[in-house]
């Protein structure tokens, strides 16, 4: 079973931890039938693809159930979601079909609220950014501090204003490892650019798919639902 | 306005702090009602950062009861960390609670649960950040009554000039009654303001007011008097005792977190109260008498607990969970409920017998067998008669050698140290049974690789105990002591690898003790110490020792006493202590008697299998102990198993569905009592073991 979810309001400051145990709860409230590994302590098989960082909010995150027994997907959805805390919000649920959901993704695309920052100052910004070959920042990971490119993995970056006083950054990000994320963006912003937010960013995934010709990306949901029609059920995770 | 919500203001500074998660609330079974439908308003708080607060029992169990009251709503507040702190002041933000994120100060009572002294400061910051005065005496009918409770409560006077009230005791009938009274004082426009609801509060016996009562003091440092100033309220405040557990099985619903908590678990306390009279314990002075929770509640918790959350592990609390005399029976039944769905089971606190072992089997049928803990607590004999832990090293052993014998690979044992009349070798002792255990271990299980964890933990004497008169082992004592064993037990090849060491060093300690059997004079010490930056007290990267020494002697030492004074001075029989005048209903002669039993290394047998001997406590708060068994069983639940739903798990859920053929499976129909017990659950009857089955 491939589950899209949202992450929306206060929830979005959740870390993944927070998000997988809160899941793992209310599936057993739910009482979807899981599947478990096996081994000495067994554990409902959930594979997470891509979680968005803490304090980001997303309509756009993956996840995939192995279960015991067949369900509904409209009743897993329906039922899951009346399980989960208010702003953890099932979108779609849909049988597993063939081939690897985590396959299907690559990119992600990303609105960032900027209050306190005006339009002009932000697309001159993504301007300079969009001009250089390769920009540079550090960010503590979990590994001690990285520098690594974030050019690269932008595919495409436009500045908007939401108002005089709060501009809009619509992004479109490839995954790279380590992955970029909006506040590396905005880290290069400030390398290229000296642009500096005086309160804090507001991001919100989107989308999740793969990249496409045309910029956009594909709904990574759509191989399973044409492949409707096949028994329900699924022990592929 | 009054009960807004601050979040739209909180939010911009939440991504600045270590996990935000914690100030957001939004856990399951949290409630919000509209703040204009209460006629009273209660903020509770858990003095410590959230992650330890908010699997506190006792404030969950306050919040549903008073949140079940129609015109009363309840919200929570948490210790708010330092980096927090520090934006909230530079953002005028107040202390705010989490369900609705509304502000402290716009409450009507502001109840602060107390587990331990070190969480005092805490209270500080947050009556600070609330906009509410420091001083209880400063506060005008803007700011809400600030109520203490929990076990620390049981001597409030260190704190007697920051809070309005104290309730001792069991909370879920006393803060009803507190609605009331402020319901009928506010619908009569709130006349005389607040000195008059604190005087009906106290007329009511509901709480004791600290102002309410003056402390005069000899020459010599000691306390002369406690008197109450009004002649219309009780001058010795008592505890309140709930009666009749199962007909308050709370929490029914407990919170479920978003954020990571230090207990994560369903946890249904099993009884409340011991007797087993180990005279350093203040819990089981305090909360006397017994009072269990039959199997049927038990089960009917557990089962309406794990459906309302979600979680997937049993916790059975008590001071002594192996002593409810259903507790073979309620193990074997969940065990057996709970066999094909993935929930486990676990007993905090039990004592060393072959028979916990047993109910530790029962309750890992499936899972692992790690850890195994038992608390022998004196390292000697003579230190145990001493302490009344009626537990000898043969006990210890055969228990142990049980445990290896069973899977089990690791033990934990839990021992004092700076115990009364306690010497090196006492301590020392403690490398010999430690030995015995590895011996044991090795024989019983044919493996040389055996480990024993020894957890050692300062000893404090608390009030209302046998041991409030006793001098506290300085710390340098303390940490020589444990020195010296760390040096023996590293010396002795045999063992030096098996047996891993944990302790604490012995001055946190000192200022607990400080604060347990302080008097009013301590608030002194501990404003200032907060002034200077005093918080998180009982955590080791923010406790400070030269902090609280400073503001010890600038404080204390004027006065004519001091730090050791309070601590490491041992007290006569008739000296006036601080917290004499309350009344946890034990009789002051029976606790000195019981003192001068301990220095003689005398013991005594728990009431509950022996005659009284007269501690006071049922005649005084006019409660009996209340046992069972009560002939009733563990009624059957259809379809907990994981994927109950359908298919091949289908087979879990008929299994049970049969064994609940002999008696309907409805909940509340179990009255069919001990002969339809039989047939509904498969229980052996209990064998072994010290407990009168």
């Amino acid at each position: 079973m491939r589950v899209r979810f949202a992450k929306r309001g206060r929830v979005r400051f959740l870390s993944h931890r927070d998000v997988a145990r809160t899941f793992e709860r209310a599936l057993r409230r739910a009482e979807v039938p899981m599947a478990y590994s096996a081994g000495f302590s067994p554990h409902p098989r959930i594979s997470w693809v891509g979680a968005a960082p803490t304090a980001a909010a997303s309509e756009a995150e993956y996840v995939e159930f192995a279960l015991a027994t067949a369900v509904d997907p409209g009743w897993l959805r329906a039922s899951l979601d009346a399980a989960l805390p208010g702003g953890l919000d099932v979108v779609d649920a849909v049988v597993a079909g063939g081939g690897g959901l985590a396959e299907r993704i690559d990119a992600s695309r990303w609105r960032v609220r900027l209050p306190t920052v005006a339009e002009p100052a932000l697309s001159a910004a993504v301007t300079a950014l969009l001009g250089r070959e390769e920009v540079e920042v550090e960010r503590a990971t979990k590994d001690g501090r990285r520098r690594f490119d974030v050019r690269s993995a932008v595919v495409s970056a436009v500045g908007r204003a939401e108002n005089d006083t709060c501009a809009i950054l619509e992004l479109v990000a490839r995954h790279t490892t380590p992955a970029v994320r909006p506040d590396d963006v905005l880290t290069a912003l400030d390398v290229v650019a000296g642009l500096r937010p005086s309160a804090p960013p507001e991001p919100t995934r989107l989308e999740q798919g793969r990249l496409l010709d045309d910029g956009t990306l594909a709904d990574p949901l759509a191989p399973d639902r044409n492949d409707a029609g096949r028994p329900v059920g699924c022990s592929s995770a | 306005m009054s009960g807004q919500s601050l979040f739209a203001r909180l939010e911009p500074l939440l991504p600045r702090v270590r996990r935000p998660v914690q100030y957001v609330g939004g856990e399951g079974n949290s409630i919000v009602k509209p703040w204009a439908s209460a006629a009273v308003r209660w903020c509770l708080m858990y003095p410590d950062a959230y992650e330890v607060g908010l699997p506190n029992q006792g404030l969950q169990i306050l919040y549903e009861i008073l949140n079940e009251q129609p015109d009363v709503l309840a919200e929570r507040t948490y210790s708010v960390w330092p980096d927090l702190e520090a934006l909230l002041r530079e953002h005028g933000l107040p202390q705010f609670t989490v369900d609705a994120h509304r502000a402290v100060g716009d409450f009507d009572l502001f109840g602060v649960s107390f587990s331990t002294e070190l969480g005092y400061t805490n209270l500080l910051t947050a009556l600070d950040l609330a906009g509410i005065p420091l001083h209880a005496r400063d506060r005008g009918d803007g700011s809400p009554i600030v109520v203490a409770g929990g076990h620390a409560a049981f001597n409030p006077e260190p704190i007697a000039d920051f809070v309005d009230a104290v309730v001792l005791g069991d909370g879920e009938q006393a803060v009803l009654g507190i609605c009331d009274v402020v319901r009928a004082w506010k619908a009569e426009g709130a006349p005389g303001g607040r000195g008059e609801l604190l005087a009906r509060l106290a007329r009511r016996r509901l709480v004791y007011v600290p102002a309410f009562f003056d402390v005069s003091y000899r020459p010599d440092g000691r306390i002369a008097a406690v008197t109450p100033n009004r002649d219309d309220i009780c001058a010795r405040p008592g505890k309140h005792t709930l009666s009749d557990l199962d007909s308050w099985p709370y929490p029914k619903a407990p919170l479920v977190p978003l954020a990571e908590t230090v207990h994560e678990r369903m946890s249904v306390e099993i009884f409340r109260g011991c007797t087993r009279g180990c005279r350093f314990c203040q819990a089981g002075m305090i909360t006397r008498p017994v009072r269990e929770r039959n199997i049927e509640t038990v089960g009917a918790m557990v089962d309406a607990g794990l459906r309302a959350t979600g979680f997937n592990e049993v916790g059975l609390l008590s001071l002594s969970s192996a002593d409810h005399t259903e507790i073979g029976r309620i193990a074997t039944g969940l065990a057996d409920r709970y066999e094909d769905s993935r929930i486990s089971l676990s007993l905090p606190s039990t004592r060393v017998d072959a028979f916990n072992v047993t109910l530790a089997n029962e309750f890992s049928r499936n899972g692992r067998r790690s850890g195994l803990t038992f608390a022998p607590e004196g390292g000697s004999e003579r230190l145990r008669r001493v302490i009344n832990k009626m537990v000898s090293a043969e006990d210890l052993v055969r228990t142990v050698s049980t445990a290896y014998a069973h899977g089990w690979r690791q033990v934990k044992l839990y021992f004092m140290c700076g115990l009364p009349t306690e010497t090196d070798q006492d301590v020392l002792e403690i490398a010999d049974l430690a030995r015995e255990v590895i011996r044991a271990g090795r024989r019983a299980s044919g493996q040389r690789d055996i480990r024993a964890t020894v957890s050692i933990g300062g000893f404090v004497p608390k009030p209302h105990t046998p041991f409030q008169w006793a001098a506290q082992a300085s710390h340098e004592v303390t940490d020589a002591r444990l020195k010296l064993l760390r040096d023996t037990v590293r010396a002795d090849r045999e063992i030096a690898r098996a047996v891993g060491f944990r302790y604490h060093d012995g001055r946190p300690g000192i200022i607990e003790g400080l604060l347990a059997r302080g008097d009013r004079r301590v608030g002194a010490v501990i404003e200032r110490v907060w002034r200077e930056g005093g918080r998180f007290d009982g955590w080791n990267e923010h406790f400070s020792f030269p902090r609280w020494e400073t503001a010890c002697a600038a404080e204390l030492e004027p006065l004519g006493v001091s730090l050791d004074w309070y601590t490491t001075r041992e007290r006569e029989e008739r000296e006036v202590l601080p917290w004499d005048h309350l009344d946890a209903g034990l009789d002051r002669d029976w606790l000195w008697a019981d003192w001068q039993e301990a220095l003689r290394e005398n013991e005594l047998d728990d009431c509950r299998w022996t005659p009284c001997y007269d501690c006071g406590v049922c005649p005084t708060m006019g409660t009996d102990t209340q046992i069972g068994p009560t002939g009733r069983s563990l009624l059957p639940v259809v379809g907990v198993s994981a994927g109950a739903r359908s298919g091949d798990a289908a087979s879990a859920a008929q299994a049970s569905t049969a064994r609940a053929a002999g008696a309907p499976g409805a909940p509340g129909a179990a009255a069919a009592g001990g002969a339809g017990a039989g047939g509904a659950v498969d229980v052996p009857p209990v064998v072994g073991s010290g407990t009168p089955a």
